[in-house]
């Protein structure tokens, strides 16, 4: 069992998302950083869709009650018993221990993953919790003081210390926002009028604190379109960026509707979710278009980088006794 | 089945399929025509397929298709278009027909006097309305288990609220435009509260999660308080 002690500004319970459902109005949810998530799960030694704790802003307070393998992978001050934590790597973690992280210096998410998984529960085929529907394991909610939470398996972790190694963040987690986000247009892209067609990706949004799972809304130029628009609600996705009639896109994510009645005038690429996850409140965002044949060249070059990071952590955690047989 | 359908990018890993732009049953049929028939296809890489009034969207794994010269969603579509070519009109006029108990006005539909008396009607009149349609559901969407109805009297057709409450109560039976719903839990929402149904329209534990499911027959009967209240004590212990 892990303790939670404090839970922090919103911390919760993800995997990979909830699919399959969204015919009966059930969204995905998931990690806010999919990339992150699966970096942290690697690190552990788990399947990319094993359920860990999302961190947003700031970091929780938790107690381990078993011996336990961990991987923090985000940028806060992190401490186990009072000493620093290294991050970006498997450390071992003895009974009794306290893990108290603080507030999240760069960046708006970090993924604490633990060997074995998060074993709560599934709810509808997913250990993801929907914070804003109220759905999934932990009663649908942000954990909260005095949360038990189940390990998959309880025991001694192989690993003796923390090994020397440790994945290098970038280009994975960047904090910055410096990188422009890249979006495919959307049907109703050519529905705004020119001017707002170019300033959706010549000028500077910022993201409001408004934001949430559920999506991130951009303060920046008001966005128009050239006559009003009658839609009847229409499915939207991760990373759809819609138009309400404020004239403030609010780019869809995790926690997003499986519907929406809203022009859509963009979509992030997925590639892009990551980046987007770690913008924090008052952060510039510049948008950038581009075609269906660059995103898909993309995809493959960054699934590509994945997977031999994979394997090579792979190797690594073999040469330090990680995975050592039993 | 595929004349007239317009498949487009809804992102890099989905795809919208469009059937038409308004809310009506023969378009909505075909929505859910071709959701059967890809469904039943078992197509490897498609992930998700999202019915909605008009349009279907299917989203895919990318790596699932093979791409060059073309892209994923070139490749999908294609597939796609060859179930949609072969796919038949679904009938689907013989599901069940779903009673729904409601308890109109007052504290349970604090928007039907006003409601009313936009129209000519007297509140009993505008609920009696209501009940009067046989309702087709033509997606599940917004939020887990909210059903959007097909087949409202064009004269309780109302406009959203101004402002949207922070807090409409599960179970509230409501209108928005030509649509009318019903609340599964307690949610922000800006459609007009006419009543409100004791019945759980949405469980996660339960198997199905939905009570309603797109393409069932709806019809809402009116109940006084006393039966509001018995059906919700009976629901607590079944």
């Amino acid at each position: 069992m892990i303790v939670v002690l404090r839970p922090g500004l919103l911390s919760s319970v993800q995997d990979l998302g909830r699919r399959g459902h969204a015919a009966i109005g059930v969204g995905p949810a998931g990690a806010m950083d999919p990339t992150l998530l699966r970096l942290a799960n690697w690190l552990v030694g788990n399947a990319d869709d094993a359920a860990a704790i999302e961190c947003t802003l700031s970091g929780p307070c938790l107690r381990f009650d078993v011996d336990a393998c961990i991987a923090w992978c985000g940028d806060a001050d992190v401490r186990l018993d009072g000493a620093a934590l290294p991050a970006w790597r498997p450390v071992p973690v003895a009974r009794g221990s306290v893990l108290d992280a603080g507030a999240l210096r760069r960046g708006a998410r970090a993924y604490l993953a633990v060997a074995g998984g998060i074993a709560v529960a599934p709810v509808l085929g997913s250990r993801s919790v929907d914070v804003n529907a109220g759905l999934g394991p932990c009663e649908g909610r942000a954990l909260r003081a005095g949360d038990r939470l189940p390990l998959a398996h309880d025991g001694a972790p192989r690993l003796r210390r923390a090994p020397a190694w440790s994945i290098a963040p970038w280009p994975w987690f960047d904090p910055t926002s410096e990188r422009a986000l890249r979006v495919l247009r959307g049907s109703h892209h050519g529905a705004m009028d020119q001017p707002s067609r170019e300033a959706l990706t010549a000028q500077r949004f910022r993201v409001s604190s408004e934001s949430n799972r559920v999506g991130v809304r951009l303060i920046g130029p008001i966005l128009r379109l050239r006559a009003p628009l009658e839609l009847v609600s229409a499915p939207v996705t991760w990373g759809t960026l819609q138009l309400p009639p404020s004239g403030q896109p609010i780019m869809l994510a995790a926690e997003h509707p499986t519907t929406g009645g809203y022009p859509r005038i963009a979509h992030l690429i997925a590639a892009d979710q990551s980046h987007l996850a770690q913008r924090r409140p008052g952060d510039s965002v510049v948008l950038q278009l581009v075609e269906a044949e660059e995103t898909e060249r993309l995809r493959q070059c960054r699934e590509q980088a994945l997977q031999r990071l994979h394997d090579t952590l792979k190797q690594r955690r073999r040469e330090s006794g990680c995975d050592a047989s039993t | 089945m595929s004349e007239d359908c317009v498949i487009e990018p809804l992102g890099d890993a989905a795809l919208l399929l469009h059937f038409g732009d308004g809310i009506d049953a023969a378009t909505n049929a075909r929505v859910h025509a071709a959701a059967q028939a890809i469904a039943a296809r078992q197509l490897p890489g498609i992930v998700e397929l999202v019915p909605a009034y008009a349009s279907l969207a299917v989203l895919f794994d990318a790596a699932q298709w093979p791409h060059a010269p073309e892209t994923p969603a070139q490749r999908c579509a294609q597939a796609l278009r060859q179930v949609l070519a072969q796919a038949l009109p679904s009938q689907h006029d013989d599901t069940a027909l779903i009673e729904i108990p409601v308890c109109y006005g007052g504290d349970f539909g604090p928007d039907l006097d006003a409601a009313a008396a936009g129209t000519a009607m007297a509140a009993a009149e505008f609920a009696a309305a209501h009940t009067e349609p046989e309702y087709r559901v033509a997606m599940l969407g917004f939020a887990a288990g909210f059903p959007y109805l097909l087949g409202l009297d064009a004269r309780l057709h109302l406009p959203r609220r101004a402002s949207p409450r922070t807090r409409v109560p599960a179970g509230a039976v409501a209108i928005g435009g030509a649509q009318t719903g019903i609340y599964p839990r307690e949610l922000p929402g800006g459609w007009n509260l006419i009543g409100r149904t004791p019945l759980t329209l949405f469980d996660p534990q339960a198997t199905p999660p939905n009570r309603l499911a797109a393409g069932m027959r709806v019809r809402f009967r009116a109940v006084d308080a006393a039966t509001f209240s018995q059906l919700q004590t009976d629901r607590a212990n079944p």
